[in-house]
């Protein structure tokens, strides 16, 4: 069999011939490589140029070329570009390969005569894998046209609406009883000062009453099987103690609850609900949840009042968690984040000293129906503070806790700053490192809270105290911080401390993420597939990530970021069918002896046994092409498409030259 | 072979890496991106997974005239195929051992994990390890007589496809 | 029965007297063997390291590699010999070519520091070696109503070392209460007593002590108790001059945790070092019901 091989090495303007004499490369490749089935070796200055794809398709139609290497950057960035000017050329886009010569040899070695042979030895090496390349035809399954939205805060609703708003059918899964997510906690929000409920409630009755969405909360999803296009999910709805059907949502039954629980969640630990309870009044789905772990029925057996009142009947203490099964095409996780544990930094009291709170506790506190009514008041309940200190950075740009900066505080700390001067006329000090107001009306904001008459504190706190040394700090919480503008050292005394804690991944993210096939980074945030250009994306497809999840960010981002993800699913839906990578295993069949080692290496369940012929077989559509039952078969049964082990062996014989050896000692 | 023509120049050791596709080998575009500098003795491989290492690709690396085989993908956890790595990591250990009853010592293979993100880390391993397998010379790996051509000589249906023009 | 190698530091020998006679008494109490480390040497304070480190660790390493001659594990009673001995062998551990240099100039005594010797406080051997159910077995007279400022003072806890807690420790107010008696709310626990700022910085120590001082008033501290001798010259000894400099009328006895661990159990105070204080804490002890009990009662 002749192969009939077209080599282009690229310049990348200087970027590679400033440093490899490109044209010497493709010189040599015509030269030494001819009998290896070279016909053509061109240099050229920007191959993914029109222009330069022009060549390659001009080379594949004339001299009728059966294989393509490109010398330029790296894969990633230009092989589908590549790919593609073979297929407009009628080449099969599998057979043509892109080796880099760009980010592993120009720019990172300095001696050009070094640097040039180095980049002989990867074209060789190109060349070898490529003469085994074999025609692949991508994969194409078929979408599934509903998506399952893992977390119901704004993010997960603007995803959800979207795509329920174009037509197609969502499914919304929310641990929490109701959805709204943090959002619903605030009180306002910043640059605006919109009152958070009012403008995330209609969302989220919208999202209850929309005939395409089936939203489950109380629930969590427990396992998902299936790939891009074609997931199961199986979801665990826990058990409410209320029959829905029947439920009015009239709260009869958590008024006449006589069990008093602190809420920690949703009141962040300053209010109490009942046993069983709605989390707040303008929760989505309106009914309520039964807290089994502190319910006297459950833990005594007596009480029920909830079931003596109901005017329905709803209340069913039989009630157990339900497991249901969905058929998805596209999954988007928008689970949010968790509050930085401030207890962590003991320096500032918080848990010790009665008046420190943490951001949460006081967005419920000036919320008009959290556990004060709005009133901001310290711990007694009851005495306003005359002064206020607002601590930034809490958790955040710290390399013993957090290195990144949770991008919402400072605007949060402002805000707070603002309704402390309006609802108490309060003397207030935010000690901050820099402000960082960067959206758009924050920097507006920040000037408006200069005018108000906040003092702002250049300088991270050292520690809040109520060890006082002068009678006028007795009583009073002294923070102690170095001025940084005026290079003293300060003791400011106040009532109410607030720290504006940083915002972390949710405890458990990397077993969800682990659940859905995607990984955390270092800090905890899911990874997406590009930092600048695919934000929701991550490497996994079919599912994308949405809001805080993907790091840091404030509501206009998150709603952004979950209108992005709702595009991508409902671009894929709209094509009905999605074209997956060929990469995949297959096994011969004559070749294995039924050993089943590759079965449990499979971390996708993707090879199946069949006990009639006593031989494994892969799933294609599961498949996701690593390559480890390739390395692992013992009888060498198992090939793998674009990674075989004859490609990589040619790979490794092109590259130590052998090839050319080779030649020279068989005559011409 | 590694080319040892003149006692004056310093010996320069081939390194043949295998990155996987997802972690490793984005950490070496990382460091060509932000132009880091590295030895120019490695020369490397993409696999999608350093799960798909099969320990013959390391052999015939030694046997094709390398001195040191670097093998890199994910962090333990972070493999993009849930957990392929430690089935790398565990025929790495396999591997190195019987190297060393082949006669090729343990410093000329090594086994890396880097992120996407590590590439100033992956730029400093790889210039360790070119240092490390230049301080152990060349491998001088016999290719032929005693019947090791045979041995180690490439199956028929693996032949390099010869192509005539 | 624990053993110890016991490292005194140069200050045990006079000014803190009474620190190294309630070590031994208690520690004998509780069963702990204490050795002295023979021919020991000054392990450098605090101000040795800023002016030669090289043979500061050489000093320091001399002691320590004396000590592994005769135990495992050494313990001090002053916070800057434990920082200065702990640390040295950690760095040395770390460091292995300095440990070979310092090794080269021990070689001339015939001594080698191998790095495995394990350093203590004094209140560790007692909050952590010793079980707190031992302790309150020893004690015969609690020492009910006594509110104790528990000092830690700052060398012991910095430079952090492991995962220990070095903002809320609580193992110092455990063990006094394990002895009955009850420890304050003292926020400033941890805060330096200005160390050696005395000799080079005078006014800014005053501040210092004054803040120290008012902190255990404030607290309604009966006595301050620590576990370091320079702390407890410093808030004692100077008590005067802070009032002078700040009008103030502090009158807090400052005594070593070991004095009144000796208290509890009985030991006669003469022999705990009671009776060489600038401030004499017999108003406090003698308001503890159970001492008065007793025949011999402190006199100064």
């Amino acid at each position: 069999m002749t192969e009939k091989i077209g080599v282009y090495v690229c310049h990348c303007g200087t970027n590679i011939a400033g440093i490899v004499d490109v044209e010497d490369v493709a010189k040599w490749a015509a030269e030494k490589l001819q009998r290896r089935g070279v016909v053509i070796a061109r240099d050229y200055k920007f191959m993914c140029s029109s222009l330069g794809q022009e060549l390659i398709e001009k080379d594949i139609k004339e001299l009728g070329l059966t294989r393509v290497v490109v010398a330029a950057c790296s894969p990633h960035l230009h092989e589908k570009t590549f790919r593609n000017a073979c297929k407009n050329a009628g080449l099969n886009p599998y057979l043509c390969e892109l080796v880099s010569i760009r980010e592993q040899v120009s720019w990172v070695h300095t001696d050009k005569v070094v640097a040039t042979e180095k980049s002989k030895a990867i074209v060789s090496g190109g060349v070898e894998r490529v003469i085994w390349h074999e025609p692949l035809e991508p994969l194409r399954v078929p979408i599934h046209p509903a998506t399952l939205v893992v977390g119901g805060g704004i993010a997960g609703i603007q995803a959800a609406l979207e795509i329920a708003d174009a037509g197609y059918h969502v499914y919304m899964v929310e641990r929490e009883p109701s959805i709204g997510g943090h959002m619903a906690q605030f009180d306002k929000t910043f640059p605006t000062l919109d009152c958070s409920a009012c403008i995330l409630t209609p969302k989220m009755v919208d999202v209850g009453n929309h005939p395409n969405i089936t939203l489950l909360t109380w629930a969590e999803v427990t396992n998902v099987d299936g790939y891009v296009g074609n997931f199961q999910a199986t979801i665990r709805q826990k058990a409410r103690c209320v029959n829905t059907e029947l439920c009015t949502g009239c709260g009869i039954c958590w008024e006449k609850c006589p069990k008093k629980v602190i809420d920690d969640v949703f009141e962040a630990g300053l209010g109490k609900r009942k046993a069983i309870y709605t989390p707040f009044p303008q929760a989505v789905p309106r009914y309520p949840v039964l807290d089994k772990a502190n319910c006297t029925y459950f833990l005594k057996g007596t009480c029920k009042a909830c079931e003596k009142f109901c005017p329905t009947g709803a209340i069913d203490f039989t009630q157990q968690d339900e497991f249901l099964q969905i058929d998805v095409g596209q999954i988007i996780l928008a689970t949010g984040w968790d509050l930085f544990d401030v207890r962590r930094m003991p320096q500032y009291g918080y848990g010790r000293l009665a008046n420190v709170f943490t951001s949460l506790e006081f967005e419920r506190l000036s919320n008009a129906s959290g556990p004060t009514g709005g009133k901001i008041v310290l711990r007694d309940g009851v005495t306003p503070p005359a002064s206020v200190a607002i601590v930034h950075c809490v958790g955040s740009r710290d390399k013993n806790y957090n290195p990144y900066c949770s991008s919402i505080c400072c605007m949060q700390s402002l805000k707070f700053a603002h309704l402390v001067h309006e609802r108490t006329g309060a003397e207030v000090y935010n000690c901050y490192i820099d402000i960082r107001t960067p959206s758009k009306g924050y920097e507006e904001f920040y000037q408006r809270l200069l005018e108000e008459g906040t003092h702002f504190i250049r300088g991270k706190v050292a520690e809040v105290t109520n060890a006082y040394r002068t009678p006028e700090e007795e009583g009073k919480l002294i923070v102690q911080v170095e001025d940084t503008l005026i290079g003293k050292q300060r003791r400011i005394p106040v009532d109410m401390v607030i720290l504006s804690a940083g915002l972390e991944p949710r405890h458990d993210a990397k077993e969800v993420g682990r659940l859905f096939g995607i990984s955390c980074s270092a800090d905890g945030w899911y990874i997406e597939r590009h930092p600048k250009l695919d934000p929701v994306a991550t490497m996994t497809d079919g599912v994308y990530i949405a809001g805080v999840v993907q790091g840091p960010k404030d509501i206009p981002a998150s709603v952004a970021q979950g209108a992005a993800a709702a595009a991508r699913a409902l671009g894929k839906i709209q094509q009905k069918e999605v074209a997956m990578e060929p990469i995949r295993a297959t096994i011969n069949e004559d070749k294995c002896s039924g050993c089943r080692m590759c079965n449990t290496l499979c971390p996708f369940n993707a090879i199946l046994f069949h006990e009639d012929k006593m031989v494994s077989e892969v799933n294609p559509a599961l498949c996701q092409g690593c390559g480890t039952c390739v390395a692992a078969c013992p009888a060498g049964a198992i090939s793998g498409t674009g990674f075989s082990n004859e490609q990589i062996l040619a790979q490794l014989d092109g590259l130590l030259l052998l090839n050319i050896k080779r030649l020279e000692e068989i005559p011409a | 072979m590694s080319e040892q023509t003149d006692i004056n120049k310093p010996f320069e050791p081939v390194i043949i890496g295998f990155t996987c596709n997802w972690c490793s080998y984005r950490a070496a575009d990382m460091a060509g991106t932000a132009r880091m500098k590295y030895s120019p003795n490695i020369r490397l491989i993409r696999l999608m997974c350093s799960g798909r290492l099969d320990p013959t690709f390391v052999l015939k690396a030694f046997a094709g005239g390398a001195d040191g085989v670097m093998i890199t993908g994910c962090h333990p956890g972070d493999c993009h195929y849930v957990e392929q790595n430690y089935k790398a990591l565990r025929r790495f250990i396999i591997l190195k051992k019987t190297l060393q009853q082949f006669g090729i010592e343990a410093g000329r293979i090594k086994l890396l994990w880097a992120s996407a993100a590590e590439g100033a880390f992956f730029t400093e391993e790889v210039n360790k390890f070119v240092e490390q397998v230049r301080a152990l010379g060349p491998l001088q790996w016999p290719t032929s007589g005693g019947g090791l051509e045979k041995m180690f000589a490439v199956p028929e249906h693996m032949l390099v496809k010869e192509v005539t023009v | 029965m624990k053993e110890y190698v016991y490292f005194p530091g140069c200050s045990l020998e006079k000014i803190a007297i009474s620190y190294h006679l309630s070590a031994v008494e208690t520690t004998q109490k509780l069963g702990i063997k204490l050795t002295e480390l023979e021919d020991w040497n000054c392990c450098g304070a605090t101000a040795y390291f800023h002016v030669d480190e090289l043979l500061a660790y050489t000093l320091t390493a001399r002691n320590l590699a004396m000590a592994e001659k005769i135990g495992s594990e050494i313990v001090a009673p002053c916070s800057a010999c434990y920082k200065n001995m702990y640390f040295t062998n950690v760095h040395l551990n770390e460091d292995p070519d300095l440990a070979e240099h310092i090794n080269e100039a021990l070689q001339e005594d015939n001594l080698s520091f191998s790095g495995k010797m394990v350093v203590k406080h004094l209140i560790e051997v007692f909050s952590n070696d010793v079980s707190s159910e031992e302790i309150k077995s020893k004690v015969i007279y609690p020492l009910s109503g006594l509110r104790v400022a528990t000092y830690y003072g700052c060398q012991i806890l910095r430079p952090k070392k492991d995962h220990e807690d070095v903002e809320q420790p609580h193992y110092f107010e455990d063990l006094m209460s394990a002895i009955g008696a009850t420890p304050v709310d003292f926020p400033l626990k941890l805060t330096c007593c200005g160390g050696s700022l005395l000799i080079s910085s005078r006014p800014a120590a005053y501040s210092m002590i004054h803040n120290l001082l008012y902190d255990a008033q404030r607290a309604q501290a009966d006595v301050i108790a620590t576990a370091c001798p320079l702390c407890q010259v410093n808030l004692e000894c100077y008590q005067q001059q802070v009032n002078q400099e700040f009008g103030t009328h502090f009158a807090i006895p400052v005594v070593y945790f070991t004095q009144l661990i000796g208290l509890s159990m009985g030991i006669p105070p003469k022999k705990l070092g009671f009776g060489k204080e600038f401030l004499s804490p017999k108003k406090a002890i003698d308001a503890i019901k159970n001492i008065k009990s007793q025949e011999e009662v402190i006199t100064q």
